[in-house]
């Protein structure tokens, strides 16, 4: 077994070696070097279609998903295996995806067959993009209080409402939505759609934020018709699914509090010199940030294990999100008035800052950091109401 | 490697759970407190270690002990801070016998610490703060060397049999393994804020042989046991985080005001969880310090310094959020929580505290 496993880790190696393009090794210089895919891919060079669709072919972009959905199907030890070595190349991720980090998951535990062989190959090769369809004007941390409501017109249900906050909803292909399909019952009321984003009535406003980006949309739905058939679960039970992918939704924002796989400029400008307190702050900072790392290996492996606790995610998420905003403060400040620059060449437009201002949503999106801790308390704790 | 215990360590740590809990909770602590106990621990519960070959866990299988690793010793040392069991397991059982192991001098001292009745304590600090520095002079006398200065912090010094003692000698820094029936040698025990016991030593002229050096001349073995000591110390301070954190949770599920337990009011839920949070990526942390030590991973270095610094940091606020959530009882020595206070401010100090890890942290990594 671990002679196997020894095994697959020089092949692993030398797969990595011979196909991550040198490219893609590289630290990425801000949000636009991240690979998408998507009906109309953007890419800010081409090796980044080259290392997707490699990793996409091999089913690497989601290695343990079972290879009949288009996975890797790798047990943990290997998937394990293949982080390491990717982080160890430094290789880029070859495909960010809400299909992968949150609706994949969801429909491998609640999708119907034709459901997961219609959309999870699809989510791995990076063909279709989505977005999520959760947060609306009158229901941001009361997520359940939503209005958008699903009418049933026999067949199918015709949606009308508005979503708010949908992640790049313009560059989706589909998305995973939550409808109230029950006025009577609050998360007893509500299913769990998906359509596509071309369908008649569907219509997207960009929201520019304080980072001079756009990456959150305003999203309306007219009379949009939805075949029955692309109801995740039973109706009035889309609450469970909604849940269940917000698990993987936190467990993946909780991500950022790792950084990058490359190169950090704060630990960067700390050794061009910084002055001792803010020296100071920057160690203590790593002390977190490290043990924050060894948090997520063992969250991981204990996820895979099942031995984690259903709420841990809620942990994770709160402690990555808040460690990512502590980290991007640090960045700005040792890197001074260089990194106030919002438009210059230099500035690769302004990365830093935009991405310091970006971690601001970090401990909003996906629930709050009080939601969190709210969860905690409550399911892990164990404290009463 | 997975980052959780196997199912050998659980047993392990169920065992150690039960026998801990048992024979030397926080009521056994108090007792020898009260008693102003002049040790400092239990030669009775030290024996019983031995007898369940606890004091043997780092020691190979061919010198009789039970060749395991720092994740087992962690396991222990966690259950010891859990219940603040006054106990030289940590010195001698972990950072002593990891100094020794593989020397001659594991002929000599390893069947007294399996037996249970052997100390060992550490003398390497000389100032207030633990900083690496080593003034203490071992100079060339006759086949030996005479050693000559100051130690302090030196848990169990006063009651050990054997020293291990890092001092100058030219070129380097060497260490010593000097029984303490050693002519001009003189322990000063001092009570410590948590009623432990640690000693400042003098060395007035310390005559030793040659074979009282541990490894080499020059080369003392320092990095090793100071890994060990602080992987074990936060171990330690893990159990003592967790004891005092889940008190805390099960007060604020008994305590009444306004009608309604306290845990029911979202301030103090949310203190809680962020408590719970930092205590659950410390524990990762030292692990993850483990599991590297034990698999002989260079990557240790940094890990331990990361254990140590946020076992440091998570625990002293757990301590201090006990105090604050139990409010005025937790300022009352009748009460435990207290007691936890003053063993986190003890063991954050020990093999240095989370600013010195921070910088070895930041020293690493070039800046």
């Amino acid at each position: 077994m671990a002679e196997d496993l020894e095994t697959f880790r020089a092949e692993t190696r030398a797969w990595l070696e011979a196909n991550c393009p040198e490219t893609m090794r590289t630290p990425m210089r801000g949000e636009k070097d991240a690979t998408w895919g998507g009906r109309n891919p953007q890419f800010a060079h081409p090796d980044q279609k080259i290392w997707m669709d490699r990793m996409g072919a091999r089913g690497w972009t989601v290695p343990d998903w079972p290879a009949a959905y288009g996975g890797g199907g790798l047990s943990p030890a290997e998937t394990k295996i293949l982080r390491e070595e990717m982080a160890r190349l430094k290789c880029r991720n070859p495909l960010n995806s809400f299909g992968i980090s949150m609706l994949g998951p969801a429909l491998l535990k609640y999708g119907t067959e034709a459901q997961k062989l219609e959309h999870l190959p699809r989510i791995a090769r990076g063909e279709i993009r989505w977005c999520q369809g959760y947060s609306e004007p009158n229901a941001g941390s009361d997520l359940a209080g939503l209005q958008t409501s699903a009418e049933d017109a026999g067949d199918h249900y015709i949606v009308n409402g508005q979503k708010v906050w949908t992640s790049y909803a313009d560059q989706a292909d589909w998305i995973f939505c939550l409808v109230r399909t029950d006025k009577t019952s609050k998360q007893g009321g509500i299913s769990f759609l998906l359509f596509d984003m071309a369908s008649e009535g569907v219509s997207t406003k960009p929201i520019l934020l304080i980072s001079g980006y756009s990456p959150f949309c305003e999203t309306f739905f007219d009379n949009v018709k939805v075949p029955k058939a692309n109801r995740v679960h039973d109706e009035n039970k889309g609450w469970d699914v909604a849940k269940y992918l917000l698990g993987h939704e936190r467990e993946m924002i909780s991500g950022m509090g790792l950084g990058g796989p490359a190169g950090d400029p704060m630990i960067d400008a700390a050794r061009k010199g910084v002055d001792p307190i803010l020296r100071a702050q920057i160690a203590l900072f790593q002390v977190r940030s490290q043990a924050f790392k060894a948090m997520s290996e063992r969250f991981i492996d204990e996820l895979k294990a099942g031995r984690a606790h259903p709420a841990q995610p809620s942990m994770m998420k709160y402690y990555g999100t808040e460690l990512n905003k502590a980290r991007h403060e640090l960045t700005m400040a040792a890197g001074g008035s260089d990194s106030l620059e919002w438009e210059s060449e230099a500035s690769n437009h302004g990365a830093a800052p935009r991405a310091w201002l970006r971690t601001k949503a970090n401990s909003i999106e996906g629930g709050t950091s009080e939601i969190q801790l709210n969860i905690i308390a409550k399911r892990i704790l164990d404290l009463p109401s | 490697m997975p980052l959780y215990l196997t199912d050998e360590q659980q047993m392990l740590r169920d065992t150690a759970k039960d026998f801990v809990a048992e024979h030397a909770p926080v009521s056994h602590m108090r007792a020898l407190r009260d008693a102003n106990d002049a040790t400092g621990f239990s030669r009775d519960l030290w024996k019983q270690f031995a007898e369940l070959g606890l004091t043997g866990i780092l020691i190979p299988e061919s010198d009789n002990g039970l060749g395991l690793g720092h994740v087992e010793a962690g396991v222990v040392l966690e259950e010891i801070g859990r219940n603040l069991s006054p106990s030289p397991f940590l010195t001698t059982a972990v950072a002593a016998v990891e100094a020794l192991k593989g020397t001659p001098h594991a002929a000599r001292w390893f069947p007294g610490i399996l037996a249970g009745e052997t100390v060992a304590a550490l003398a390497i600090d000389e100032r207030a703060k633990h900083d690496g520095r080593i003034e203490m002079k071992a100079e060339r006398s006759g086949n030996g060397f005479r050693l000559t200065g100051a130690k302090q912090f030196v848990t169990h010094g006063h009651v050990a049999d054997l020293l291990l003692v890092a001092a100058a000698t030219g070129h380097g820094t060497t260490l010593f393994a000097v029984p303490t029936d050693t002519k001009g040698l003189t322990a000063d025990p001092q009570r410590l804020a948590d009623a432990s016991l640690a000693a400042r030593i003098t060395f007035d002229g310390v005559e030793v042989d040659a074979d009282a050096v541990v490894g080499e001349v020059d080369q003392a073995p320092l990095a090793r046991l100071l890994a060990a000591g602080r992987t074990g110390a936060s171990a330690e301070l893990l159990g003592v985080g967790g004891g005092a954190m889940d008190m805390t949770v099960s007060y604020l599920k008994e305590r009444k005001q306004f009608g309604a337990v306290i845990g029911s009011f979202q301030a103090l839920q949310h203190r809680a969880a962020h408590l719970y949070s930092e205590m659950e990526v410390a524990r990762a942390a030292v692990l993850k310090a483990q599991q590297l030590l034990d698999a002989g991973d260079e990557r240790a270095t940094d890990a331990v310094s990361v254990a140590k610094a946020m076992t440091s940091l998570a625990t002293t606020l757990a301590v201090q959020e006990g105090i604050q959530m139990h409010g005025g009882i937790g300022m009352t020595d009748e009460y435990d929580i207290g007691f936890y206070m003053k063993r986190a401010r003890v063991l954050a100090e020990l093999f240095g505290d989370s600013n010195f890890h921070a910088d070895a942290l930041a020293q690493a990594a070039g800046y």
